[in-house]
């Protein structure tokens, strides 16, 4: 199938097609920590690099098979999430978001300085595993996954104590602990993120993972629309592109990329799919609603 | 039978007794008024009895069991649902939502059966829907289910919120003025509402409201708060002929 693809499509469109896949995942695990739980987060990139050298060591250096490092890399990456969560998500809001980009920059110069890491230098010849096909049915997957999470009982809490945690733990809803849940899993996807594009790579260095890359990950959720997985995705596939599609402009592209972002704030301020539903759009086209959950 | 104790629960906002001393007896299937002029330390009583703020001093016994350090989300499990002054709503979560995140205390489904939609899961949710579809029915709100909390009116947010404390299937019920910004027609339903609430399901009603026409008709005991302290308990007729209450709260010729 790979093979296939590789001798019809251009090798730089599936480059494009590879790199929209992992940053889905990145931004559906960000999505839900920041989008359906709102607990801003700033750090995102530090759990995609422990992703990405987790499971580039377990490969480099233990020969595990591909997808035993991925997971490697994403339970590792959890782990920190867990054990960040427990203590830092009694704040919220912008302390939240110091805490986290605190965090971050611990794990960028802890890479910068770790030997097994390659320290500044970086990891190279990491094998090159992650594939389209690859991509896409994880994609997939945790799509559909999240999809259900969001629907079911404790994705419904976690929406509502991004609307009201007072309200919430009124419900009977245990805030601290729903709250680490979303961080947990959502580092997880991170991780898992941060597994694929090591091994897409062939080279990280610690460089990879700074602010910029957090902060590029947060504009995708929050330009999409927060808590939607259909936003998340559309900001995922316009942010990815754009920097592509702007090669025409040359070195404007990143004043053209800043005027965009700032144009689509300002119509579309919940973010592009932020607070679409089916519902309303029915209701707006003249036929009666039917059942059809928010966001 | 007793079914809410304070025994001299106190509280402090930086050196303020808001509430001072407090002791009351709330019984079962009754329907309690706390009165009492604003800044009386009302809303901080049940603050307290939510757990959102632990008293400095005093217990509180809920059917025996003893909650004055529980977290608020554990209170709630145990029976105690609430709606708030300040509406607090889901806002952007369709009304049925925000009554189906009202049943989270009493249902099970976790992250995995949820995530992977096990057989317990789907039935669980069908239950949840159906009582949410019940409760929003007897609010009046059923044709209303997937519109955005936020975008209903004032009268029908407050009614949401009871059909969401409700969902907890509460032995006591906390109802922070709920009557406030409601049109004498739609005070006078919700007193309708009130007392079906308490038939049909059995419970306990502690309500916090300003309107003495309200208060004085519905509730079969009132306990008014100064200051922090109580002042007076009894029956509505005992309450409205103290002296101390029409000083500090009626007014003469209330």
């Amino acid at each position: 199938m790979d093979a296939f693809l590789a001798q019809n499509i251009d090798a730089y469109y599936l480059r494009i097609m590879i790199f929209i896949g992992i940053n889905i995942i990145l931004a559906l695990g960000l999505n839900l920590i920041t989008g359906v739980t709102g607990q801003l987060s700033m750090g995102h990139a530090g759990f995609m690099s422990i992703g990405a050298y987790t499971s580039a060591i377990l490969s480099l250096q233990f020969g595990s098979p591909f997808f035993v490092a991925i997971l490697g890399g994403a339970l590792v990456a959890a782990f920190f999430g867990f054990l960040i969560g427990i203590p830092t998500l009694r704040l919220d809001g912008d302390y939240l978001a110091m805490v986290t980009i605190g965090f971050a920059e611990i794990i960028r110069v802890f890479f910068l300085n770790f030997e097994p890491g390659g320290k500044a230098v970086g990891l190279s010849g990491i094998p090159q595993h992650t594939t389209f096909v690859t991509v896409w049915i994880i994609v997939i997957v945790v799509i559909i996954l999240n999809r259900q999470l969001l629907y079911s009982r404790v994705g419904r809490s976690l929406y509502a104590i991004r609307e009201n945690e007072i309200a919430a733990e009124s419900c009977g809803i245990n805030t601290t602990r729903m709250k680490v849940l979303a961080f947990t899993v959502g580092s997880l996807l991170g991780g898992l993120g941060g597994g694929l594009y090591a091994h897409y790579m062939y080279y990280i260095n610690p460089q990879d993972f700074g602010f910029m890359k957090s902060i590029e990950i947060l504009n995708m959720v929050v330009l999409g629309g927060m808590g939607s997985i259909p936003g998340t995705i559309v900001g995922v596939v316009i942010l990815t592109l754009a920097p592509e599609v702007l090669r025409i402009v040359a070195q404007y592209r990143l004043l053209f990329y800043g005027a965009l972002l700032v144009i689509l704030m300002i119509f579309r301020p919940n973010g592009l799919l932020g607070d679409v539903r089916i519902y309303d759009l029915k209701k707006r086209w003249g036929k009666k609603g039917e059942k059809t959950w928010s966001s | 039978m007793v079914i809410l104790e304070m025994e001299k629960i106190s509280q402090e906002f930086g050196g303020l007794r808001a509430v001072d001393g407090v002791n009351l007896q709330i019984n079962e299937k009754e329907i309690f008024g706390v009165i009492g002029p604003n800044g009386a330390g009302k809303t901080t009583l049940f603050n307290i009895i939510t757990g959102i703020y632990i008293p400095i001093e005093g217990n509180l016994i809920f059917k025996g069991q003893k909650i004055n350090r529980k977290a608020p989300c554990d209170i709630a499990r145990l029976g105690i649902g609430r709606t708030f002054q300040n509406i607090r709503l889901f806002n952007k979560l369709s009304v049925l939502d925000n009554v189906r995140v009202g049943c989270h205390g009493v249902t099970r489904s976790g992250f995995w059966s949820g995530m992977l939609g096990l057989s317990g899961n789907r039935k669980e949710e069908k239950l949840i829907r159906e009582r949410s579809m019940e409760l929003l029915a007897m609010v009046g709100l059923a044709d209303k289910l997937d519109e955005y909390a936020d975008n209903l009116s004032y009268g029908e947010q407050r009614r949401l919120e009871i059909a969401r404390a409700l969902a907890l299937e509460p032995a006591l019920l906390l109802l922070d003025e709920p009557g406030a910004g409601m049109n004498p027609l739609e005070k006078e339903e919700l007193m309708g509402l009130i007392y079906q609430i308490r038939d049909e399901r059995q419970l306990t009603i502690i309500l916090v409201e300003h309107d003495m026409n309200l208060v004085m008709n519905i509730c079969e005991r009132i306990a008014v708060l100064n200051y922090g302290r109580k002042i007076a308990e009894g029956t509505p007729n005992e309450v409205k002929n103290n002296e101390k209450v029409i000083q500090s709260y009626l007014g003469v010729g209330a």
